[in-house]
């Protein structure tokens, strides 16, 4: 049977409390009891795997995976950065997975109705595996903000939603990314969710002027960190191990 | 001063939010774009062991569903082995994807059952299914198991279960069986909110 090393405990007030007042939604939909405290078993440290028979190499340009008479409008983008854990090691070969507002702030989404136009070219959404240095790129146009129900006149930053695997299923995430420099990102009760604002910085893009294209699309980097496994220095192994 | 350590900070979490179909199953968002969408079949037509379906609602505080919640499930083949750990069933994937119906928040999802899995020191856990729920509202996804009442002799030994103190609490996690299914209605808060885990 493979051992898993055991992971980092989740630093619980890095992440957003489950209960948030200010995001109304949060209310009705945060468990109240005390989370379970479960060391890592198999069932936490397996995860499922996947590889390039699952997905196209098209499936991470957003510019084309959906264009049916032309490209997108918008601001084009490059987003790349890396998968690490908190040890800093690369996470090859993991599934990223993305989706997003067209340029105008709307989602291709039987739900949502907002009436910035649809993209007839745009789908907003991609995937991709980290290479073995845990790199990843996308292409896509830049996100715009868009209105939302919460005070009546609250309004989304930019953002992409970003989805990872990791190697252990307690690795997963979903989260949010926000571009540099958008005044709206402070004034977001959803990334006010979030206590602290150097945890707040961690989601917020850097515009990267080395990786643009020169004359095609600006570019962002984004890097994820996703939970470390503890060194087993003293651990008495059983025989074979 | 002393030195300061070098480890990275977790990237913190935000809710999938309202679209989250779009990104994970755009099928089910209104629209076709990749070749196979991930996470369909977590036990293929091949795949050993007892064929099983689960099926229930997540309701929030109020008893209403969560319409727009996403599911992951991630369970071992019918022997107890999770893919990774050894070989498993043939067309056997462990991980799945589960949409509810957005008019009923219904979800249902088919499988093989799971075998027992050797939990920590080689302490035999009971079947279950691990969940993972994202949706608009929940902050940091919900990790929960789904162990199946028909499994009372090894469930009564199940470590995961015997951490809850209370009794009343363990049977959230616990699948009813009704005819061919099992029912596991998840409530996110109230008298009998469910257990869900800091793993
Ligand atoms: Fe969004």
């Amino acid at each position: 049977m493979t051992q898993f090393p055991d992971l980092y405990q989740r630093d619980r007030e890095w992440h957003p409390p489950a209960y948030a007042q200010n995001y109304k939604t949060s209310v009705t939909r945060s468990p109240r009891k005390a989370l379970l405290s479960l060391e890592t078993t198999p069932s936490e440290a397996a995860g499922p795997t996947f590889g390039h028979n699952d997905i196209d190499p098209l499936d991470k340009d957003l510019l084309r995976n959906y264009a049916k008479t032309g490209d997108p409008i918008g601001e084009r983008i490059i987003l790349h950065g890396r998968v690490l854990d908190e040890n800093t090691r690369p996470v090859p070969n993991t599934l990223v997975e993305i989706w997003q507002a067209n340029a105008g702030g709307r989602y291709r989404h039987k739900k949502d109705t907002y009436l910035a136009a649809i993209d007839p070219n745009f789908g907003g959404c991609g995937r991709t595996l980290t290479d073995e240095n845990g790199c990843y790129s996308f292409r896509t146009v830049k996100p715009g903000a868009y209105p939302w129900r919460n005070w009546v006149n609250s309004w989304r930053p930019a953002h992409i939603h970003v989805s990872v695997f990791g190697t252990s299923f307690a690795q997963r995430l979903i989260t949010q990314l926000y571009f540099e420099g958008d005044p709206l990102i402070a004034k977001c009760p959803i990334v006010n969710t979030i206590p602290d604002q150097r945890a707040i910085n961690q989601l917020v893009a850097a515009l990267d002027l080395n990786a643009t294209v020169p004359l095609d699309s600006l570019a962002y980097k984004f890097d994820i960190v996703l939970r470390g496994y503890r060194s087993t220095y003293f651990e008495n192994r059983p025989e074979g191990n | 001063m002393a030195q300061k350590l070098d480890y990275l900070k977790e990237t913190p979490s935000q809710t999938s939010g309202p679209y989250v179909h779009i990104g994970l199953a755009p099928g089910d968002a209104g629209f076709d774009i990749y070749r196979q969408e991930l996470g369909r079949d977590i036990a293929g037509a091949q795949a050993k062991g007892d064929r099983i379906s689960v099926r229930g609602k997540v309701l929030d505080g109020t008893g209403t569903p969560v319409k727009d919640v996403l599911i992951e499930a991630w369970q071992a083949d019918a022997a107890g082995t999770y893919p990774g750990c050894g070989e498993v069933a043939p067309d056997f994937r462990g991980w799945g994807r589960v949409i509810p119906d957005f008019e009923t928040g219904e979800w249902s999802f088919d499988t093989v059952k799971p075998g027992p899995v050797a939990g920590r020191s080689g302490i035999m856990m009971a079947p279950h299914i691990t969940l993972w729920l994202v949706a608009r509202g929940i902050n940091v996804g919900l990790t929960t198991r789904l162990y199946f009442a028909d499994e009372q002799a090894t469930n009564l030994n199940d470590p995961v279960l015997n951490l809850i103190e209370q009794d009343s609490r363990r049977k959230t996690l616990i699948a009813q069986k009704n005819g061919d299914s099992y029912r596991f209605d998840i409530h996110l808060q109230g008298d009998n909110e469910t257990v869900f885990f800091d793993v």
